[in-house]
């Protein structure tokens, strides 16, 4: 015992840590912020920790090259013991991560802990936010598969939107004229170098000003921050209503901090690694690149724009967005910090969520891709819509499923969901707006005028015209019954 | 230089050594402004290459492009789009697989021929070929275009990229050297197109059958 105490006096005379860390333990937080509301910060500092240490184990064996990396993927998951586990690990550790980072981001929003004097704390938070996506986003391309070659595309192609410096931009984050070694080189020096090194800077800084500043005290309605009172209150509240920070809060932290570290090991057991998909051969076209979840529902932002906002959209709204985010403490620095009196923080946060959630989910199945199969791949158009069919008619059904209109328009519920699905197709339109629709296209829809010779185009439109419900009768042009009758 | 001064401060008279602890401490600022003004020199000289390197990626495209064969001719069928592949002329020998690349070869007549760039103008994705519907898809965000390139349909906002091409001893050859994006290739340009559906005034919308 006297001989540790002995060792430690030693220590700490040379480092001179021992006080200014009693300090930082004893300092006073508000007895109600010991919540489980708190854990986030905290669990994201483990998180980031976990993926330095697997980061680094898996940088033991990863080959950063374009020739090999996909290669040392595989060796990685197949033949090095437990190599998977720890792809696996790092993996979903990046998943939690950014979950965990966005947890306590709206956790912070909500709960006004952006307000004077804790600004600069959110200032960093912000650029965290930008990092962990940036460690996400490189992280990927480190997966040197077909989704990462065809991610980096569409990141190059974003790039080159840009007027004027786009095609040096292009260069730049390539390393060259196309994705090939130079651009996984500077990615694996983005993701194990940089971004890093910045995010543990920051992290200290983040953390250093919420252990100084103290951490935010629980909102209440009418507990108005102001400039001039607020350091005196929280003082005095951490004073009379405080408790030190350790045991009182941090045994939470420690808590929760365990906890998303074995769910983190639960699924990368259960669910494993991620990848690699097929190799990063540019010349293998069947594919369908698709990014990592938390990319997702830019994919399908992208898809759903139109094209002349496109560009704009691309290069105006994420530095409106991160102004936003920069922009807000000192926006609104003084004021209510309660939930229950900011109608429109909750609001805007709602809208956020469930923007991000559809968004997300549609990113999921890309209703807006052709199912480039469904005409030769799935089940045949139901029988019941041919029996009473005319051979004209049949012809039609023929050339719908020939000329691939099924990859776009499902029938008898199997096919693309691009455009409307047309088992009743008939009762919406007339013989000559089905001809056309077909003929020039429009409303997002090609058009076939040049590929389908006019026996065809009337063979289709006759079968489309079968389309229709047994008791509902198919769509008729009124002025043509008339002119007809009129004869 | 001894700084007896500091070194043995208790054995100093305070007010014999004020005046020249003055002069000492000032000659020290000035000192270390020269310490500063010398990194700074120095800062300069070094980033300069730093930054030519760090920059050296950026270069003309013309520097990136060349004359690449596709192959003779014969392997390409009149009336018929095939997907062709080459390397890249610039090249390393640590690029593996990711020094192919594709394109898309359509030969219009005996002497005719487009080359599409495999890379979707939208976003890059690798855009498929479908004789039957005689059109181009794009897995990603649903991007279609027509059999000579222009755009059908989708979030693209102008129609494939083409490479430059010609016949040169019976081989086909193209300009290629770069990943076509909106930045090094073709300007956007509007194909002239008679839209009759008045209710659709979009730019882009291919060639109509109807047209003229």
């Amino acid at each position: 015992m006297s001989r540790m105490k002995q060792i430690y006096s030693w220590l700490d005379a040379r480092l001179q840590l021992g006080k200014p860390l009693m300090e930082m333990g004893e300092h006073p937080i508000p007895n109600r912020t010991a919540s489980w509301w708190y854990v986030f910060g905290s669990a994201a500092f483990t998180l980031l920790m976990l993926q330095i240490v697997t980061g680094i184990l898996l940088a033991l064996v990863y080959v950063p090259s374009a020739g090999e990396a996909w290669n040392s993927l595989n060796f990685l998951n197949h033949q090095l013991t437990l190599g998977w586990f720890l792809r696996a690990m790092h993996g979903w550790g990046s998943n939690f991560m950014v979950a965990v980072v966005l947890i306590h981001m709206a956790q912070v929003f909500l709960f006004g802990a952006y307000k004077y004097p804790r600004e600069l704390t959110w200032t960093l938070g912000v650029f965290l936010l930008l990092m962990t996506l940036g460690m996400a986003f490189t992280g990927q391309v480190m997966r040197f598969d077909q989704d990462a070659y065809w991610g980096l595309g569409i990141g190059a192609s974003i790039l080159s939107r840009v007027p004027w410096v786009g095609g040096s931009l292009v260069h730049m984050m390539l390393g060259g004229p196309i994705i090939a070694g130079a651009t996984l080189s500077r990615f694996f020096t983005l993701h194990v170098f940089v971004i890093p090194g910045m995010m543990l800077a920051f992290t200290f800084l983040h953390v250093w000003m919420v252990l100084k500043l103290g951490i935010n005290e629980w909102p209440m309605p009418g507990r108005v921050v102001r400039r001039s009172t607020y350091m005196a209150e929280y003082h005095e509240l951490t004073a009379k209503d405080g408790r030190p920070f350790v045991p009182g809060g941090v045994w939470k932290d420690a808590v929760f901090s365990a906890a998303i570290l074995a769910a983190v090991a639960v699924c990368a057991v259960v669910f494993g690694p991620f990848g690699p998909g097929g190799q990063p051969d540019p010349t293998i076209i069947q594919t369908a690149p698709k990014p990592d979840f938390f990319f997702l529902w830019l994919y399908s932002v992208l898809s759903y724009l139109p094209p002349s906002m496109e560009t704009p959209f691309l290069l105006i709204a994420p530095v409106l967005g991160i102004a936003a985010l920069l922009g807000l403490p000192f926006y609104a620095s003084e004021g209510e910090k309660s939930w229950h009196r900011r109608p429109i923080a909750i609001l805007a946060l709602t809208t956020i969520a469930v923007s991000w959630g559809v968004l997300t989910h549609l990113g999921t199945y890309t209703p807006w891709s052709p199912h480039m199969d469904a005409w030769s791949g799935g089940p045949a158009i139901p029988a019941r819509y041919l029996q009473t069919a005319s051979p004209l008619e049949r012809e039609g059904a023929v050339v719908f499923q020939a000329k691939q209109c099924r990859n776009c328009h499902s029938i008898g519920g199997y096919g693309g969901e691009r455009g409307p699905a047309l088992d009743d197709i008939a009762t919406r339109m007339t013989e000559d707006q089905l001809i056309r629709q077909v003929l020039q296209g429009g409303g997002n829809m090609p058009a076939y005028g040049k590929n389908l010779s006019p026996a065809e185009v009337t063979a289709l439109v006759r079968f489309l015209q079968t389309l229709h419900p047994a008791n509902e009768p198919s769509a008729a042009d009124a002025a043509q019954a008339a002119t007809q009758a009129g004869h | 230089m001894s700084e007896q001064g500091h070194e043995h401060p208790n054995e100093t008279h305070p007010a014999a050594s004020s005046e020249q602890d003055r002069l000492t401490v000032s000659r020290r600022w000035l000192l270390l402004k020269i310490g500063i003004a010398m990194n700074a020199v120095v800062g300069v000289a070094i980033t300069i290459p730093v930054l030519k390197y760090l920059f050296s990626a950026i270069k003309p495209d013309a520097e990136y492009k060349s004359w690449v064969s596709l192959g003779p001719i014969a392997s390409f069928p009149v009336g018929e789009t095939r997907l062709a592949k080459f390397t890249n002329p610039v090249r390393h020998s640590w690029d593996g697989e990711t020094d192919g690349v594709a394109c898309w070869v359509r030969r219009v007549a005996e002497q005719e021929f487009q080359v599409f760039a495999i890379n979707c103008a939208h976003l890059g994705c690798p855009v498929r070929w479908f004789p039957q519907s005689q059109l181009f898809m794009c897995p990603c965000h649903g991007g279609a275009y027509y059999a000579d390139g222009s755009r059908a349909s989708g979030p693209p906002e102008r129609g494939l990229f083409a490479y430059d091409a010609r016949i040169v001893g019976g081989a086909l050859q193209i300009k290629a050297g770069q990943m076509p994006t909106l930045s090094n290739t073709a300007k956007l340009e509007r194909p002239k197109f008679v839209q009759i559906d008045g209710a659709h005034t979009d730019e882009a919308k291919g060639d109509s059958p109807c047209r003229g």
